[in-house]
């Protein structure tokens, strides 16, 4: 089985999707020709031509209301935004629009789309190139939101996405965009949405994560003495949230520690210590730790790695959380 | 009822000097001395030395991703030279270093911007501008709101806001040329049209001959000028000026250039680029046609060439001394300037950052305070 990284998954993943779908249309700033500030729509024109692989004028809002038309017309758009930063204009036609076209034409029109948005700090990037904003968009009922942090997870979950009938945002997190590589099957596959994964199964502790993360998690339990058994769960999709996968663990630890990039208030971490509470109140034998951004603007790449959750931050909160 | 017309509309193009160096007298008459081009032409030498060590700099892992402003100084340093330093104000996007340089920016700010470091952008009260921004389009709706504030107070001010080509695809640039114009405050609209928005061409960006036309459906003026031309740049930008001074209004000036580097250190524009194009437009590069004019007044020569060669060597090491000798900023900063008074929760968390997880309240955890770990 051939090993992919994130970039050349989801690259993959458009290509067969077209193929298969002629309705699905690529759209956004430096998609086409260019292959995308990332690469990951590289090759995509020159195969399936310019009507379906489309550069676009220099406009968010314009990317995802068109998007918006082009679903409502039987097409199934899979427009980019170029950085998480840049969904500020688009946020009128997510939220007002794409989000809630079901809701108040009561199924008359649905939003078919999956807009692909590169996330998340580590890579040096400039101003608004490093945010975190998943939890904005979990708060906005009506949109699916993702995050995977695998090869194989990406490719299954987008094509999940791009199949599904209502409008999701497909949260890439660029710092894992070529960080390794992994078997990736050639054929179809799906990754059903709001199924999140035990990446590692263990009875002392649940980490819940999603996104790059993931890999700050992963090294934090190298760091941690052998005899702590961690139960590392990847949330994959934020929205709709699997938590049976978080009640069961932490039903069978007592103890959950959530990390994240974004800032700590009405983040995701409160959303999940929350259902923890109201579902594993008598199994808890500790508070649920967050690990998260701090509530300020996200810095400049200077202090950007004092902000991220690194591994020494999540390994006190294990032992904090174990200790109690 | 016959039909009529009811708009009819032409845009000028305005070019004072060729890209040969050759320039028209009589449009040339009252825009900038030999003296001024001398100046200004130096200027140009220096920022262009800057950006290209700028870009070294990035290349050798000494600064982060940086937007190349090669080839687009004619039409910074025209347009800066035009607005009245200490008077009037600036509101650039991030390809007009050198206007903003004129008007008494720190170079090594610029620099700081790009080396990931938020002082870069903060302005002393004595420079009239706003920091670089990122977000495509945004700014202009700044520069009339700060226009607007001029106009109430009745002060004799102007603004000059910049953006690209691609930045007149936003819905920003149209709210803000709207609001520009039916308040008619003291704004200039200044597109450097460089060709290319990362990978789109002019032409893929819009279906409009020409920048400048937007103008017209705000019922602005519209203008376009060669923008690897000074003269023209100047005399452009000046009678805008004038105009709004006079309570005359916003103009839209389209100044064509050319992007002549990548978009950014990030970018690789061979992908999308025709090289012939490139080369094309390398001969129209402004620093060809500026010395030729010089040199044809006996105000230029390449021992003064040489000189100020090595003037920029040193007014730029010492830049990037300064940039690169500023200690990293306190994490503390990362809070410090949320909020003019930090709020209690946001306190402690500055204040346990390297001791705590930004987890459980201290008096829940289990660990004694000598498991506290320190980073």
């Amino acid at each position: 089985m051939p090993e992919l990284n994130l970039v050349q998954a989801i690259n993959q993943a458009l290509a067969q999707e077209m193929e298969r779908d002629e309705r699905v249309v690529v759209l956004g700033e430096d998609v086409g020709l260019n292959g995308g500030v990332f690469r990951v729509t590289e090759g995509l024109q020159a195969k399936f031509g310019r009507e379906r692989v489309v550069d676009t004028p220099l406009a968010e809002s314009g990317i995802i209301g068109t998007s918006i038309g082009l679903a409502m017309a039987g097409m199934r758009p899979v427009p980019e935004i170029q950085f998480e930063g840049f969904l500020g204009p688009a946020y009128d036609q997510l939220v007002n629009h794409a989000a809630r076209f079901r809701t108040r034409t009561r199924g008359a029109i649905t939003i078919p789309m999956t807009v692909r948005v590169p996330v998340g700090g580590g890579i040096h990037a400039p101003e608004l190139h490093s945010d975190s904003p998943e939890a904005i968009y979990s708060h906005s009922p009506g949109l699916k939101v993702l995050m995977p942090s695998t090869p194989y997870d990406a490719k299954g979950m987008l094509l999940a996405a791009i199949r599904d009938p209502d409008p999701c945002i497909f949260f890439e997190p660029k710092r894992v965009y070529r960080s390794f590589k992994e078997e990736v099957p050639e054929g179809d596959y799906e990754v059903p949405i709001g199924q999140a994964k035990v990446v590692s199964e263990g009875d002392d502790i649940t980490v819940v994560t999603w996104g790059a993360t993931v890999f700050q998690c992963l090294a934090a339990m190298d760091e941690l003495p052998d005899d702590v058994s961690v139960e590392l769960i990847d949330l994959r999709t934020i929205y709709p949230m699997d938590t049976d996968t978080i009640t069961e663990s932490v039903r069978k630890t007592g103890r959950c520690v959530v990390v994240h990039e974004a800032p700590r208030t009405a983040g995701m971490g409160a959303e999940i210590a929350t259902v923890i509470q109201e579902a594993c109140f008598l199994h808890l034998e500790a508070p649920v730790q967050r690990v998260t951004g701090f509530d300020t603007v996200m810095p400049y790449y200077k202090l950007e790695l004092e902000y991220l959750p690194e591994s020494p931050r999540i390994v006190q909160a294990v032992r904090e959380c174990l200790a109690y | 009822m016959p039909k009529k017309t009811v708009y009819k509309a032409t845009i000028e193009h305005i070019q004072i000097l060729d890209e040969d160096g050759k320039l028209d007298a009589s449009l040339a008459k009252n825009t900038l001395t030999d003296e001024e081009v001398a100046f200004l032409f130096e200027q140009m030498v220096i920022w262009r030395h800057l950006d290209e060590v700028a870009f070294k700099l990035q290349r050798s892992g000494r600064m982060g991703t940086y937007p190349q402003n090669k080839g687009q100084e004619a039409a910074a340093l025209g347009s800066g030279f035009a607005a009245k330093k200490g008077t009037d104000f600036l509101v650039p996007c991030y390809r007009e270093n050198a206007a903003l340089f004129l008007h008494g920016l720190a170079p090594h700010m610029i620099l700081l911007h790009w080396m990931g470091d938020e002082r870069g952008n903060q302005i002393p009260d004595n420079v009239n501008c706003t920091p670089i921004s990122i977000p495509i389009g945004t700014q202009m709706l700044h520069a009339t709101g700060i226009a607007w504030a001029y106009k109430i107070r009745k002060e004799p001010r102007c603004v000059v806001t910049y953006f690209g080509d691609g930045a007149t695809s936003e819905g920003d640039f149209h709210e803000a040329m709207n609001f520009a114009s039916t308040l008619e405050v003291p704004c200039v609209f200044f597109c450097q049209n460089n060709q290319w928005a990362i990978s789109v061409p002019r032409e893929v960006q819009m279906a409009s001959e020409t920048v400048a036309q937007k103008a017209l459906a705000y019922g602005m003026p519209g203008v376009q000028v060669d923008g690897n031309d000074m003269f023209a740049v100047f005399k452009a930008t000046r009678d805008a000026l004038d105009r709004a001074r006079k309570g005359g209004g916003p103009t839209f000036i389209e100044a064509v250039t050319y992007r002549l580097a990548d978009h950014t250190t990030a970018d690789d524009a061979k992908r999308y680029r025709d090289v012939k194009e490139v080369e094309a437009w390398t001969k129209k590069d402004p620093i060809i046609r500026h010395r030729k004019f010089l040199e044809s007044k006996g105000l230029w020569s390449d021992k003064k060439h040489a000189e100020v060669e090595a003037k920029a060597k040193k007014i730029v090491d010492e830049i990037i001394k300064t940039a690169e000798g500023i200690e990293k900023p306190s994490p503390a900063d990362i809070f410090n300037f949320t909020f003019a008074e930090i709020p209690e929760q946001l306190r402690i968390q500055r204040d346990t950052m390297r001791t705590n997880s930004l987890g459980q309240d201290p008096s829940q955890t289990g660990l004694k305070p000598e498991h506290a770990h320190t980073r």
